[in-house]
């Protein structure tokens, strides 16, 4: 299966420090409000994929998934997952850092 | 609501000479009715998105400091959970009336915080809040147990009682509304709460504290600021609450709900929309005051800058009214003032974070890629003087259909997605054409029509001839991947007990079994 994620170089870093900190970790793809359309980034343990889930790729070590009926959705786009400065709103563990994943579709 | 005639007064920013708004320049946690320093001493500066300036310090708190809260809030579960109904409703009409005697300047607060106009805070936000205090003040004492009778000799008491001490994590774009929806239920119930505001807005709710710290008993309401990261995690997966409520985006609903599995309690979860509205040809059969309403209700997707779980992000249009209805509603857009939230004549102020601003201008720049067209707005309007950093964006229109991403995402922003459609059966397959189920409109003069279409729409909230209200008593929740629970009505008490069954026999004589 083609990888449908990508990520800009400082997201490889700031995951190798998150996956030092936390351990290893999962990107799922957000919807709904307040950061809805934002990536969340988590411990593994914590939020195993759904039987629906697409695996859209790893980043490094770090598996990327969206819920399989919003993918259908979005039309199936590939994804580049960038970083920007501004505290993650949600619970993504980038936050600590003060800083927040953006996944922009290509 | 009503929307107050307009006043020339500009309100001052807080902490400015003449504002309402008293302003410290650091603000700790709220826990066991006293002010308390994170435990690691960290602070986060807080920023006006009105001009992107900071203007204060709020607590940046660690795990630690949510146990301090939990602490505080098992300390004094026993005894606010033995308090009778009327004294639980005492409490609750007090916080309403010092929100009432605080009302312009929480309604300050809020604006300068979150963005949001005060002309909305004061009409909408403030009484909203204060009326549903008072609501669940009346709903408990109203509360009543139930008796079976088994047979003639045992009967079945069941009594409500409280879960003991809860987890609610609130969102950034009512910060005191929300805070209200919660902790007014979980109040009335007899619970006591660790609350965690949303990291853009984490002020508002310390000024409602402010404001009530003298009325409501130690430890029964505790507020933490900090990451959801680290916090709103921490509180979510704690092992020492007996619920969870949550508002917010769907991952971290699916989150929310696998630590209440893990950790065997409840959870109550709202995690937005994208509500259609649905105009029928008949509203434009007479130039009259519900004309008037319906256009309104288009524009209403840019109350509270869209930044609305049931924003009303979808237009659906009747083919045969189209080019009329919706160049009518595109001069009120055209008409809407944008500016300084603090101005009560302002109808649009600045969206809460830089991030928001980026992801609105991410999606109409999706939306148009896609081939939508532009009907009107698009950008970041550039704003003069001290406004100029802020994360201001246009109102913004786009046509298209509603199988393209802007129709299926919520983008959170002030950006109307509108589409039409040739009849009644056509509208009702495109309104359900969405994971999502939070919330709908219907306008039509057919009362027929519209109770079929508010029956078959699949959303908890279907507003006929009428939107974006939301009194006390009509519930708030959503159908599909909207959450899980309902709001603002007296059976959020149910969500906030657990049912003891008292099952007594009257009977002297033995089962005869052993």
């Amino acid at each position: 299966m083609p990888e449908r994620v990508s990520a800009t170089p400082p997201v490889l870093g700031l995951l190798e420090r998150l996956a030092a900190r936390y351990g290893p970790l999962v990107i799922h793809q957000s919807g709904g409000c307040c950061d809805g359309s934002s990536p969340i980034c988590l411990p593994a343990v914590e939020l195993p994929p759904a039987p629906g889930d697409v695996l859209l790729g790893t980043i490094g070590e770090t598996p990327v998934y969206v819920d399989g009926e919003q993918d259908r959705r979005w039309q199936e786009p590939d994804l580049l997952i960038d970083v920007a400065p501004g505290a993650a709103m949600g619970f993504s563990l980038e936050g600590v850092e003060s800083m927040h994943l953006v996944g922009l579709a290509r | 609501m009503a929307v107050a005639v307009d006043t020339p007064t500009v309100f001052a920013a807080p902490g400015q000479p003449g504002s309402l708004v008293e302003l410290k320049s650091r603000y700790e946690n709220f826990i066991g009715g006293a002010w308390v320093a994170p435990s690691a001493g960290e602070y986060r500066e807080n920023l006006t998105p009105v001009t992107a300036e900071p203007f204060c310090e709020v607590a940046h708190s660690t795990p630690a400091d949510v146990e301090l809260a939990l602490d505080a809030a098992h300390a004094a579960k026993s005894g606010w959970g033995r308090t009778s109904p009327a004294e639980r409703a005492d409490v609750l009409e007090a916080i309403a009336d010092a929100m009432q005697e605080n009302l312009e300047m929480l309604a300050v607060a809020e604006s300068w915080e979150n963005g949001k106009p005060v002309r909305e805070t004061l009409a909408a936000d403030l009484p909203l809040a204060i009326d549903h205090f008072r609501y669940f003040a009346g709903a408990v004492r109203a509360e009543e147990g139930a008796i079976s009778e088994i047979d003639e000799h045992t009967y079945a008491y069941h009594f409500r009682e409280p879960l003991g001490v809860v987890g609610q994590i609130i969102p950034f774009n009512f910060p005191l509304l929300m805070a209200a929806w919660k902790l007014a239920p979980a109040l009335a119930g007899g619970n006591c709460t660790v609350i965690k505001p949303a990291s853009p807005t984490p002020w508002s709710l310390l000024k409602l504290a402010e404001a009530i710290e003298d009325v409501v008993p130690p430890g029964v309401l505790n507020i933490v600021n900090g990451s959801g990261a680290e916090v709103g995690r921490a509180l979510g997966s704690s092992r020492r609450i007996a619920k969870i409520a949550f508002t917010g985006e769907t991952v971290t609903g699916r989150l929310i709900m696998g630590y209440a599995a893990q950790n065997l309690i409840p959870s109550t979860t709202e995690l937005g929309g994208k509500s259609p509205n649905v105009f029928f040809e008949d509203i434009l059969a007479a130039d009259d005051e519900l004309l008037d309403k319906a256009i309104e209700g288009l524009v209403l997707y840019a109350f509270n800058k869209g930044e609305v779980c049931t924003c009303p992000s979808r237009a659906l249009i009747q083919e045969s009214i189209y080019d009329e209805f919706m160049g009518r509603a595109l001069e009120r857009i055209r008409e809407i003032r944008q500016g300084n939230p603090l101005d009560p004549s302002t109808q649009i102020g600045p969206q809460v974070s830089q991030t928001q601003l980026e992801k609105i201008e991410s999606y109409v720049k999706i939306g148009l890629d896609e081939g939508a067209e532009l009907l009107i707005g698009g950008h970041a309007p550039a704003m003069e003087g001290e406004l100029e950093g802020g994360y201001y964006f246009e109102p913004t229109v786009l046509k298209g259909h509603n199988s393209m991403r802007v129709f299926q995402e919520e983008i959170f922003g002030p950006v109307l997605a509108v589409t039409t459609f040739r009849d009644e059966r056509e509208a009702l397959e495109i309104a359900n054409d969405t994971i999502y189920g939070l919330g709908a409109g219907v306008w039509t003069r057919d009362g027929s029509r519209a109770f079929r279409m508010g029956r078959g729409i699949e959303a908890g909230r279907v507003w006929t001839n009428c939107y974006h209200l939301y009194p006390a008593g009509a519930t708030f929740g959503g159908y599909k991947s909207s959450g899980v629970g309902r709001e603002n009505h007296r059976m959020m008490l149910d969500h906030y007990t657990q049912t003891k069954c008292l099952l007594v026999s009257y009977d002297p004589k033995p089962l005869g079994f052993f």
